[in-house]
């Protein structure tokens, strides 16, 4: 049975359509992606599974209940990390994790000795008499995560997780968030970077203006939406969209960019090969494996939206 | 109605509360030293120095009373309404436009009513601890004569309590740190007019009506009666008044709350 089960929920802020009308499930232990770029919906969505947010149409459902009506119940068995950290700045770092124990109620006895591990597991033992302030940004986020896991919840939403961290940060982070997946806990991610969606997620859909565009597991997404490889090629400004038309009957698809043409095919060497034997000759090139940003910028495409 | 209602609350206020005492073993003292010895100043130099001048002036039961007696208990009502009205105002409008500690609390399974409540509670306490460091101030100048004054501790709590959760209420509508301002614009004249430094009797009939219906009168007037040990009907009605204003002020956060942050 399916942790969370989302059926045409929609939101609406006046005239603005932010969520429109997606379905979606998540089953219990899976790690659940939703990606888009900047104001698909996807935090929307994570405020109204949480309860925070409420739809304006559609049914939803959290671990049998609606986030709506049960907002206490559903959060109590819900860990959530916002997207901007919204630590307790007039507490110390351990306090953080302790006044947010109970909040959920939790007996003192259980919220100090869970604390204890959960400074461990965020890797900040020696800062726990720190004051919020002194700590940097991946303390922060650690934190953050750690404080969502005070309740022991069976859902964890996280709103961009390791948005604005150094890749450091990001490894520690994603480590963690691993091992929870193992423990069974299971994950709801929001992102806009791919490698992060293709390390963390089972399986992911991607949002653009509050409708769902693609569904799928990272590589299922990348067969469907991309080829196996990507040529890359750069022949000079001037040059790359004048080979546009000749290099297209070469590939599957092909898309030119300012800098460079995109060629892809199941076989980049071969392409490249054929390419450089027809005498054309690229300033540089590069082949590689399709990844789930190709497949991100042809379903949202290139330009900004904001 | 249930459905209105229901997400509302899980019983939890004290987990609000327990926040707000560890933070303030935290914070400056000195800013909360402040609120007390305002109103004990204002004993010290009008009770005192201009009570020298004044002599004696009718108490609430018509006999005559020492001036530091007759503003003592009105000093008392106002620094329970300070102790409110500072935490609710400027400490609740951080925590709601910038620190975003209600909508943290409200992703875990607090409710509005119990993040309302918790923190009324809290506000409440700070203007109680005011109101009774003054009557220990009162108590040492002589100027506690009746049995009834331990009941004023009560009272402290029952004003703190009205004036928090409507500090609290109106601070939920309020966008800048300007408009925070509208506080002092309406807390002092309400300190001077209120019957505090001398009975309301001699304004216009009108402009009595007007201060009768604002709630540091209440305040005051109730106090008074029981710095001197007097019960009258009117008693209830102050009492009464208190118990509305909180009670409404209280239930008006926690659908403002549910309207900033549940939405």
């Amino acid at each position: 049975m399916a942790v969370i089960e989302a059926k045409d929920l929609t939101k609406r802020f006046g005239e603005f359509t932010a969520v429109d009308g997606i379905s979606f499930e998540v089953a219990p232990g899976e790690s659940f992606g939703l990606l888009g770029p900047n104001g698909a919906g996807k935090s929307t969505t994570m405020r109204m599974i949480g309860g925070t947010g409420l739809r304006t149409s559609g049914s939803l459902s959290v671990l049998g209940m609606d986030p709506e009506r049960q907002g206490p119940e559903v959060r109590a068995s819900l860990g959530v990390v916002p997207q901007s950290d919204n630590l307790d700045t007039e507490l110390l770092v351990r306090d953080n994790l302790i006044v947010y124990g109970r909040y959920f109620g939790l007996p003192m006895r259980e919220v100090k000795a869970k604390t204890e591990t959960l400074l461990e597991f965020a890797q900040l033992v020696e800062k726990a008499n720190a004051k919020v302030d002194d700590l940097s940004g991946g303390m922060k986020r650690r934190l953050t995560i750690a404080r969502a896991l005070i309740n022991d919840p069976s859902i964890i939403l996280l709103d961009e997780p390791t948005t604005g961290l150094d890749p450091q940060a990001r490894h520690i982070l994603w480590d963690r968030l691993f091992r929870l997946k193992e423990q069974g806990v299971t994950l709801v991610v929001t992102t806009h970077f791919m490698d992060e969606a293709e390390q963390l997620c089972d399986r992911l859909v991607v949002m653009d203006q509050g409708r769902i565009v693609a569904e799928g597991s990272p590589a299922a997404l990348i067969r469907q939406y991309s080829t196996r490889e990507v040529t890359e090629l750069r022949f000079g400004a001037s040059r790359n969209e004048a080979l546009l038309a000749e290099l297209a009957s070469l590939a599957v698809r092909a898309e030119a960019l300012p800098d460079r043409v995109l060629l892809y095919s199941d076989d980049g060497e071969a392409l490249l090969e054929e390419v450089n034997r027809r005498g054309l000759h690229p300033l540089t090139s590069l082949v590689r494996r399709s990844s789930l940003e190709d497949v991100f910028l042809r379903l949202t495409g290139r330009s900004l939206i904001e | 109605m249930r459905a209105a209602l229901s997400g509302l609350s899980s019983g939890r206020s004290w987990a609000v509360v327990e926040r707000a005492l560890r933070a303030i073993g935290r914070m400056n003292w000195l800013v909360i030293l402040t609120g007390f010895f305002e109103p004990v100043l204002y004993l010290l130099a009008m009770g005192l120095g201009m009570g020298g001048m004044i002599g004696s002036i009718p108490g609430p039961d018509g006999r005559p009373m020492s001036y530091a007696a007759y503003i003592a208990p009105a000093l008392m009502a106002s620094s329970a309404m300070n102790g409110a009205l500072i935490d609710s105002t400027f400490n609740v409008f951080f925590k709601i436009r910038f620190s975003k500690l209600y909508e943290t609390m409200l992703s875990t399974s607090l409710g509005p009513a119990d993040v309302a409540i918790g923190e009324i509670v809290m506000a409440l306490l700070r203007g109680a601890l005011y109101a009774l460091g003054f009557l220990g101030v009162m108590g040492t100048m002589g100027l506690v004569t009746s049995w009834w004054a331990l009941a004023m501790i009560p009272v402290a709590l029952l004003i703190a309590f009205g004036f928090a959760a409507l500090g609290m209420a109106t601070t939920s509508f309020m966008r800048t740190f300007q408009q925070l301002d509208l506080v002092f614009l309406v807390m002092l004249p309400m300190f001077l007019l209120s019957s505090t430094l001398f009975p309301i009797t001699v304004f216009p009939p009108v402009v009595q009506w007007l201060i009768m219906a604002l709630p540091l009168w209440h305040g005051i007037e109730l106090m008074r009666q029981l710095s001197v040990g007097i019960l009258t009907p009117m008693t209830f009605v102050h009492v009464g008044y208190f118990v509305v204003l909180g009670v409404v002020g209280a239930i008006a956060v926690t659908l403002r709350l549910r309207k900033l942050f549940l939405r």
